[in-house]
């Protein structure tokens, strides 16, 4: 089997406030090549954990992270090369433009600016973002739009595994459908892989070849959603998430 | 490493300084209150040195030590900042994430902070010379270039070993690099010669490179030294360098594997 991502036995625990909280205890799965994998789970689950990781910003405790072969440790060069992500916030230089974020971006990862130029305005073009607008402060922004711009960031370094955490959180019902689309859109052409973080099951189902669900740090179900809605004898998502959890998504929340 | 990394690295280092000359266009207002805080604080010490008497000798000894402290100031709070300026524009991610080695990250941003202060400096000193009717003539610019270049690279790697401390502590470093700093400025001699100072204190002076490189431009620019002259300056301002610099480097690649294991590495909010 081609697998992008092998995820093997990974725990991660953080101290805070004197105390040892265990943000993952044991994590394993894996992601093939060119699918979109969800990792569904309410707040403080372990996603974005996970996704930093594999970001190479956060050191586990024990266990193995590799993607496209790679240690994710040992060769953490080479496996920046091959990622980039889209996180809950737009992580911007609010005052800079959207060229003037981009060009810094590409040139971040060794692209010289006056080759990347025409690949960012093709870009941002792409994704919806009015020429008029290319070299307006990102502040004036609105989140949907933002969303698009960090969604061009992390495509214009031609990642083949892309790492998607909560990229729709926030999101008017309009901007999220564009940025979920867009990203089938962006997959589609790119030809990458996928890792989707998300506690929105309709988004889970509609984007996910394969999903887990994440809870307390633990995988606690994993398949494809059609699969999993079969084997609970589910409707949607989020009943099988009620029946694997006890709890609905948005309760598991407020317990967090 | 090969010639399409090192050009890769090149275009990296490249894109960090020209984004910080961004933000400093995008946020030209605070540029021009820092500016004009920092033209008032050196007219202020110009007329300190005017009140002592001994007329353009004082007048510069202060004026130098306002500018120079100026230059040294920006090089070591660009450097030592930006950990946590990236921090709280919420980007520090992103840029720890790219495949750029730390060396150019750091490179990169002490070019811009290099060019930068030389270029504030340099305007600083033509705004406020006329008002003193300052007399440059025996100033030997050749050596007064050396003093600056060889005090960049050693204040450059006190700035680096300052960025750690951002890096491991996001909620106390930036305080921390601010005591630093004052402390540097209490006994480097700024606006006096350090000789004046209790002996611990004038000890603690000679592991400053601020010290040397404050004596070694007071004496180009008063006396019209040659480089020659202060070699007893430059040689331990260039050694600091030397040790600072890998140090520095060396320092904060331990902070980032600090961070990274206590999940420090990530955005403020």
């Amino acid at each position: 089997m081609n697998y992008a991502v092998k995820v093997h036995d990974i725990k991660k625990n953080f101290k805070k406030s004197g105390k040892i909280i265990k943000a993952l205890k044991g994590v394993s799965f894996e992601i093939e090549r060119g699918e979109i994998y969800g990792l569904l789970g309410p707040n403080g689950s372990g996603k974005s954990t996970l996704i930093r990781l594999m970001s190479t910003l956060l050191y586990p405790d024990c266990g193995k992270i590799e993607i496209f072969d790679h240690d994710v440790l040992k060769e953490e060069k080479i496996v920046k090369r091959m990622i980039n992500r889209v996180s809950v916030e737009a992580s911007f230089f609010m005052k800079l433009s959207a060229i003037e974020n981009l060009r810094y971006a590409c040139g971040i990862y060794g692209f010289p600016f006056g080759k990347s130029k025409e690949r960012i305005l093709r870009m941002l073009e792409q994704v919806g973002i009015p020429k008029s607008r290319f070299n307006d402060p990102l502040e004036n922004f609105s989140r949907g739009m933002q969303q698009k711009v960090a969604i061009s960031r992390a495509f214009l370094t031609s990642p083949i595994l892309m790492l998607l955490d909560e990229p729709t959180t926030g999101l008017d019902p309009k901007a999220k459908r564009e940025v979920q689309s867009m990203v089938k859109d962006v997959v589609r052409e790119h030809d990458a892989t996928i890792l989707l973080t998300t506690h929105d099951m309709e988004e889970a189902e509609k984007l996910c070849d394969r999903i887990s669900i994440i809870h307390h740090g633990k995988i606690v179900a994993e398949g494809i959603p059609v699969k999993l809605k079969e084997e609970y004898s589910a409707k949607t998502l989020e009943d099988v998430f009620l029946e694997v959890i006890g709890v609905k998504i948005e309760e598991a929340d407020e317990n967090e | 490493m090969s010639e399409g990394n090192a050009l890769k690295e090149f275009y990296a280092g490249l894109a960090v300084m020209i984004r910080n000359f961004d933000l400093v266009k995008r946020y030209w207002k605070w540029e021009v209150v820092f500016f004009a805080y920092t033209i008032a604080n050196t007219v202020t010490m110009g007329f300190v040195g005017k009140s002592m008497g001994g007329g353009n000798r004082t007048i510069l000894y202060m004026i130098i030590g306002a500018t120079m402290w100026s230059y040294l100031s920006v090089l070591f709070e660009v450097l030592a900042e930006t950990v946590a300026w990236e921090r709280w524009e919420g980007t520090i991610e992103y840029t720890f994430m790219s495949p750029m080695k730390r060396i150019t990250h750091l490179v990169g941003t002490c070019s811009f902070a290099i060019v930068y202060g030389m270029l504030r400096t340099f305007l600083m000193f033509i705004i406020v010379a006329p008002l003193f009717g300052i007399n440059l003539a025996s100033m030997n610019m050749l050596a007064t270039l050396v003093v600056l270049i060889v005090a960049s690279i050693s204040f450059t790697g006190f700035g680096m070993m300052g960025a750690v401390l951002p890096l491991i502590s996001p909620e106390k470093g930036v305080q921390v690099v601010h005591i630093f700093q004052a402390f540097i400025l209490m006994v480097s001699g700024v606006y006096y010669s350090v000789s004046v100072m209790p002996k611990w204190m004038e000890t603690l002076s000679y592991f400053s490179p601020a010290t040397y490189a404050l004596e070694a431009m007071r004496e180009t620019v008063l006396n019209g030294e040659g480089v020659g002259a202060i070699m007893d300056k430059l040689v331990p301002m260039a050694l600091m360098g030397v040790i600072l610099l890998p140090l520095g480097l060396l320092i904060f690649k331990w902070g980032e594997i600090f961070s990274k294991r206590r999940g420090f590495l990530k955005r403020n909010g």
